[in-house]
């Protein structure tokens, strides 16, 4: 499964602010962090607290914090937000007949065998998704670190 | 002495440590309660093959019970597998449940840091566990004590 750039950027937004509870965090320094242009995470930032994950405070020293509890929220709950999780594989199961062919498979055949393969993939990678919190991420990171 | 600190409710109170040790016979009704609890299924004799197995500290496998004053919170089955597909051993734990009302307390960590100290006096370096995809909690628990991917892949068939 390749994420999009906003995706992996929403990711490491949060992980910033679970890394750092309670503070308030702007958005140009995680921008200046992941090299990414403040606009466009703002934009992100944005969907994240439409999403309820972060919130923003306003004025000087304002910024974001974390709304949710790094404990609960998942990397799922993120990714579900910009990609389209729900979508089958591009290809992998166009519409065909399902008449059985004479001799050999069908291009339909051919092409759902392939789509349950590549579902099988996608199944493991939600699941993977959903069972890792911030706070297993953030250990993942320290653990990775040492 | 008297002492001036206002009296704690005892809903409130931290929860007394859970101790762990391994399974007695008399524990058995209380795991079997906690497995259907968890799982819907009550299996009193599985639970007593387990037991009869696995009980009584029997070399490379582990059955152990987290116990608070008494009443039995958890338990967590597991023994060390060799060579299987070419694995060199592993510790292997294939259960563990823990009361609804007790979760969030540590008793699952309590008893996966036991077991995995029973693996490590076996001289064994690696955990490892088996768990159902569309199972977030216990998939959760385990990521959170850091187990990631194995290089092993779990299939299965339907048997015509």
């Amino acid at each position: 499964m390749k994420l999009q750039k906003n995706t992996l950027l929403a990711l490491c937004s949060v992980l910033e602010f679970a890394a750092r509870p309670g503070a308030q965090l702007s958005a140009a320094e995680i921008a200046q962090k992941y090299r990414m242009s403040s606009h466009h995470l703002a934009k992100v930032l944005r969907s994240l607290g439409r999403a309820g994950l972060v919130r923003a405070a306003r004025g000087a020293g304002g910024g974001y914090r974390l709304a949710g509890n790094t404990r609960r929220v998942t990397l799922m709950d993120v990714i579900e937000l910009f990609e389209d999780i729900s979508a089958p594989r591009s290809g992998a199961r166009r519409a065909g007949r399902r008449v059985k062919a004479e001799s050999g498979a069908t291009a339909f055949e051919v092409e759902d065998a392939i789509g349950v393969v590549l579902a099988e993939i996608d199944e493991i990678a939600k699941a993977t998704f959903r069972s890792i919190t911030l706070e297993t991420m953030l250990k993942l990171v320290e653990r990775r670190r040492s | 002495m008297i002492s001036l600190k206002k009296a704690v409710p005892a809903a409130r109170r931290a929860p007394e440590a859970a101790r762990i040790r391994g399974v007695q016979p008399g524990d058995l009704e209380q795991i079997v309660e906690i497995d259907a609890g968890i799982t819907g299924l009550r299996k009193a004799a599985y639970w007593g093959e387990i037991q009869r197995r696995y009980g009584g500290g029997r070399q490379q496998r582990f059955f152990l019970v987290a116990d608070r004053g008494g009443r039995i919170e958890g338990y967590v089955v597991g023994d060390v597998r060799d060579w299987e597909f070419g694995s060199p051993p592993c510790g292997w734990v294939f259960g563990i449940g823990v009361r609804p009302e007790a979760r969030l307390s540590g008793i699952a960590t309590q008893l996966l840091d036991a077991i995995c100290d029973g693996f490590r006096r076996l001289g064994v370096g690696k955990l490892r566990t088996l768990l159902a995809r569309d199972d977030p909690l216990v998939l959760s628990f385990f990521r959170s004590q850091g187990l990631m991917a194995a290089r092993f892949i779990p299939l299965e068939k339907d048997l015509d």
